[in-house]
Formats: C-alpha cells, sequence, structure tokens
C-alpha cells in the first residue's frame, strides 16, 4: 500500500458527500495518521455536485490537493461523468449504482458498485447512505480499518443524540456487512 | 500531544483568542465568514465585544476605535471587504495601533468570484489604502499556521504599534487538517499610549490629521524609520531543496505545498527543483533570493493571479538571474500541473 493515500468523494450536495469525507479524515486521524480534507466550497456547489478530497498519509502532508486521485467514491452520475478520466491509472472506483446508469469508460480501473438505495431501504435507513457507502469502502480498502472506525464513532459524532449515533453504526455496519458479501 | 481536527477559519479565530484578541469588528463574506461565527460563538463568554457591523467601513472603524483603547482586535473579510476597509487600514497605520486583518481571499476583480486566489498580494504589500506606509503581511500555508501566525501577528501588531495582516487564499479557510491547540498566551505588552481614562495623566490622543507640513514629514519620517527596523528584522521564509536546484519555483500559502509536492516529483524526473515559500510577504524576503540568484539557472513564480508577487522576486534577483510566471485565476493549480510546466521549462532550456 502507498503511505499516502487521496479519496475523492462526490455526489449531490445532501447525499452527505462531504461528512463522509471528514468522517474518514477523523478516523484517519484517530488512527494515528496525517489526513487532510478539503471541500469543494466553490461555485460548483451551488449547481451539481458536491464532492471533497481527503487524504491519508503516514508522513507529512505536502499537497492536499490532486488531478489524479488513487480512489474515487461516486454517489450520482454527473459525478462519474466530470472525474472518471482523473483516477489514477489502476486506480479504484466505488460506484452507488442506484443513481448511475452506465458503467465506467475505462477499463484499467477497478470498479466495486452498490445499489445503494436499495441497500439503504433493506435497514429503512435511506438518510444514512453515506454511511453505508463508507462502511463498505473501508471494509473493502482498509485505508482505515473498521475496528478502528467504530471504536471512534462517539468522539467523531460528539454532541450528536444517541439515537443519531447508533443510526449511523447500524447503516456503517450494513454497508461492512455488503462488502464482505459481494465485493 | 492530541491533534484536533479543525476548519482553517476556526484554527484561525480560535488563535485569535488564545493570543487575547477580545474585540471581533466584521461584515460577513464567503470564504471567510467562519471566522466571524466562530467569534461570535465565543467572544461573549469570554467578556470579549463580537459586533456584526452594518459595512465593512464600519468594522474597521470599529477596530480603530478598539485598538486605541489598547485591547487586541481584529476583523476579517475577502477580496472586495478588504478593499472597503482600507481607508480605515491607512487611518490605523497613521495612529500607530495594533490590530489584525485577515484576508481570506477569493478571486477579482470586481466582485469576481468565491474561489481561491491570491490577487490581493499588491494590494496587501503596498499599504493598500492612501499615503506612504505598509502593514506586515504573514501567509500561512496549512491549518496549523492559520493559529500560529495568528498567535504571532498580534505579538507583531503590539511590539512594532502596527496593522499586521494574515493573506491566505480560500481553501486555507476552508480545509481541515490535525492541529494542536497552543496554551494561552501570557506575554503582553505595555500601552501606555492607549486611551484607557486619563485620569492621573495626561490625555493621550489618537489623531491622523496634520496639516502642518513639517510635522507632516516628520510624522512620515517616524513610519519609515519603523517600517526599515520591521524589514531589518522580520523577513521570513521558507527554503526546500535550493542549493543545487538549477530551477527555482516560489509560491506561498497553500500554493506552496503544492509547489513543493511537484518539486519531489520534479525531481524523481531528473529536474532539479527547489523551492523558496516567502512567510512575510511583507517584509519580503529578498535576502533569501541572493544566494539562488547566484546557483540557479531560472526562477519560477507560481501564483493564484496574473502575476503579482513575481515583481517583487524580479527586484529581489535584480537581473541576475531570469524569472519567469505562471498563474491561474479560478483555480488552484494541482501538484500534476506544476510538474509538468517543470519538465516543460527543463525541456524548453536543456536543465
Amino acid at each position: 500500500m502507498d503511505s499516502e493515500k487521496q479519496v475523492l468523494f462526490a455526489g449531490f450536495g445532501g447525499q452527505g458527500v462531504l461528512s463522509m469525507g471528514q468522517f474518514l479524515a477523523y478516523a484517519g486521524m484517530e488512527a494515528g495518521k496525517n489526513v487532510s480534507w478539503v471541500p469543494s466550497y466553490g461555485a460548483e456547489m451551488r449547481g451539481g455536485t458536491a464532492n471533497c478530497l481527503v487524504t491519508i498519509a503516514a508522513e507529512e502532508i505536502s499537497s492536499p490537493l490532486t488531478e489524479n486521485p488513487v480512489m474515487a467514491i461516486i454517489m450520482n452520475k454527473p459525478s462519474l461523468d466530470k472525474f472518471e478520466m482523473k483516477i489514477k491509472p489502476n486506480g479504484t472506483l466505488i460506484i452507488n449504482s442506484s443513481l448511475v446508469d452506465r458503467p465506467p469508460v475505462r477499463d484499467d480501473l477497478k470498479v466495486l458498485a452498490m445499489p445503494l438505495t436499495q441497500v439503504a431501504e433493506e435497514i429503512n435507513n435511506t438518510r444514512g447512505s453515506n454511511m453505508i457507502m463508507l462502511g463498505a469502502y473501508l471494509e473493502k480498502t482498509g485505508v482505515v480499518k473498521v475496528e478502528d472506525a467504530l471504536k471512534h464513532f462517539e468522539k467523531i459524532f460528539k454532541g450528536k443524540k444517541e439515537s443519531v449515533i447508533n443510526k449511523n453504526r447500524e447503516a456503517f455496519l450494513a454497508g461492512v456487512e455488503y462488502a464482505r458479501n459481494n465485493w | 500531544m492530541e491533534k484536533v481536527l479543525m476548519k482553517g477559519n476556526e484554527a484561525l479565530a480560535e488563535g485569535a483568542l488564545i493570543a487575547g484578541c477580545r474585540g471581533f469588528f466584521g461584515y460577513p463574506i464567503t470564504p471567510s465568514s467562519e471566522i466571524a461565527e466562530y467569534m461570535a460563538r465565543k467572544l461573549p463568554g469570554l467578556g470579549g465585544v463580537f459586533v456584526q457591523a452594518e459595512s465593512e467601513l464600519a468594522a474597521i472603524n470599529m477596530v480603530y476605535g478598539g485598538s486605541s483603547t489598547g485591547t487586541r482586535v481584529m476583523t476579517a473579510s475577502s477580496g472586495p471587504g478588504i478593499s472597503l476597509k482600507q481607508e480605515g487600514i491607512s487611518f490605523i497605520a497613521e495612529a500607530e495601533l495594533p490590530c489584525l486583518i485577515v484576508n481570506v481571499s477569493r478571486g477579482g476583480p470586481g466582485l469576481g468570484g468565491i474561489q481561491p486566489s491570491q490577487a490581493d498580494y499588491f494590494q496587501a504589500t503596498r499599504g493598500g489604502g492612501h499615503g506612504d506606509y505598509r502593514v506586515i503581511v504573514l501567509a500561512p500555508s496549512g491549518t496549523q499556521e492559520m493559529m500560529d501566525y495568528t498567535i504571532e501577528a498580534f505579538d507583531l501588531a503590539d511590539r512594532y504599534r502596527t496593522p499586521v495582516m494574515i493573506m491566505a487564499e480560500g481553501t486555507l479557510g476552508n480545509i481541515m487538517e490535525p492541529i494542536i491547540v497552543r496554551d494561552p498566551v501570557e506575554k503582553f505588552y505595555d500601552k501606555p499610549w492607549a486611551i484607557t481614562g486619563c485620569k492621573g495623566r495626561k490625555p493621550n490622543i489618537v489623531n491622523t490629521l496634520h496639516l502642518a507640513s513639517d510635522f507632516l514629514e516628520e510624522r512620515n519620517r517616524i513610519l519609515q524609520a519603523k517600517y526599515k527596523l520591521i524589514e531589518q528584522n522580520e523577513k521570513r521564509a521558507e527554503t526546500f531543496l535550493t542549493d543545487d536546484a538549477d530551477v527555482i519555483v516560489v509560491a506561498f500559502g497553500l500554493m506552496a505545498r503544492i509547489v513543493k509536492k511537484a518539486v519531489m516529483e520534479a525531481r524523481k524526473n531528473g529536474v532539479k527543483a527547489g523551492l523558496i515559500r516567502p512567510i512575510t510577504l511583507w517584509p519580503f524576503p529578498d535576502e533569501h533570493f541572493k544566494k539562488v540568484a547566484e546557483t540557479a539557472r531560472m526562477v519560477l513564480s507560481v501564483e493564484i493571479s496574473m502575476g503579482q508577487m513575481v515583481e517583487d522576486i524580479r527586484l529581489s534577483v535584480n537581473g541576475r538571474v531570469p524569472v519567469e510566471f505562471y498563474g491561474r485565476i479560478g483555480f488552484t493549480p494541482n501538484p500534476e500541473e506544476i510538474t509538468q510546466q517543470l519538465l516543460l521549462l527543463a525541456e524548453r532550456e536543456g536543465f
């Protein structure tokens, strides 16, 4: 595994894309890594897609920005259109197939797809979609260990109601399970 | 030491509180607004004053008033808001009052956009308003420095009795990174000049109207002597792999970290690149360029503007080495883009 990983999260505003990235940054920090979280705060946020870029590294992070992330979590079709060509050669694409109706064009990418809406409906938690995706992503890639992320749930969600934290944990675990069974 | 994940704007605001800042006067504008929001939440509980002013003009004059009482005070804004504050900054500079002005900068001219930018460099480093004055300008490159330079800025402001500016491109305000939260500042300065109620002493008067020619010139000479002292003492820069470099890239702020990565990538491709990162934009760290002007074959200024700092670099190397420019506006160039530029340059120049 490279000592530095840059992961892009992209989707519609409201899909929890920014908080997904924040969760990963927190979890990475708690696991003792260097992290940075860069949101798209520009005009693009107001129209189509929201995105953020998380860097996790063993060493000091020089550039928190990159043109070519090694992984992308793609929550809708406009995001796939925008970012597919930018992912590093042989990188990983994680796709919400409920909202992306075409396969990627590139054949060098490792593609992991999940019908996110369906999985969320099965556990009756559509608002937790982002955490389902994150759980699946961490289970598959180990960028931060699932056990480590779970250990810090309370801390990361500090100030939130216990019922909210539990809902999010439940969603996260549903994602972990999906990845185990399907990816 | 336990680290905390913080947004740049929040780290800066917390840094101001750590430095003992107890007055914030401002008017919200993207991408700096989180600073005002943070201060609005925290200052009342600390016995401080937060005012969302009716305009930027009002806000900077509240800073003028607040500072004249000896309290550590600040304002924060972005591009167009900082332009509106220039009259007040000129007054504060001449009144020799300490304060912090933060520009989390966005693209101009005009209302421009809200994307990160460094195109307020001229405005920041040439004084900005009317008359012969300068403000010290610090350029942080990450979230930890957003906090640390704010603490430092209040110290410099009091030490030299001058407004200090922090200039950070918009991304720096919005990025989150883990930081170590510093201990509260304990070293403060005596301020015998402050307006504190003059019982038992001569009144202190804050005034910038000098109609007598002799006195006006004397006031200007006093200010210039102070700026000279600041130039002697406070020039700061970071250098990276400059000793054997054929091409020196110069960048400040977050842009400098992006360039650092590009410099490392260029070296992997056999191009000997190095980095000079000015930390003080004024006074400009010209001495850091003396040596590279003898050893490097080319200097490249990379800015999120159409080319401003490049003029200070040319003044610093004084024709001894060619200086080129690469800039974008509306976009922050990624490391891959800068690496590409360096490789092209090396190919063209044959090194």
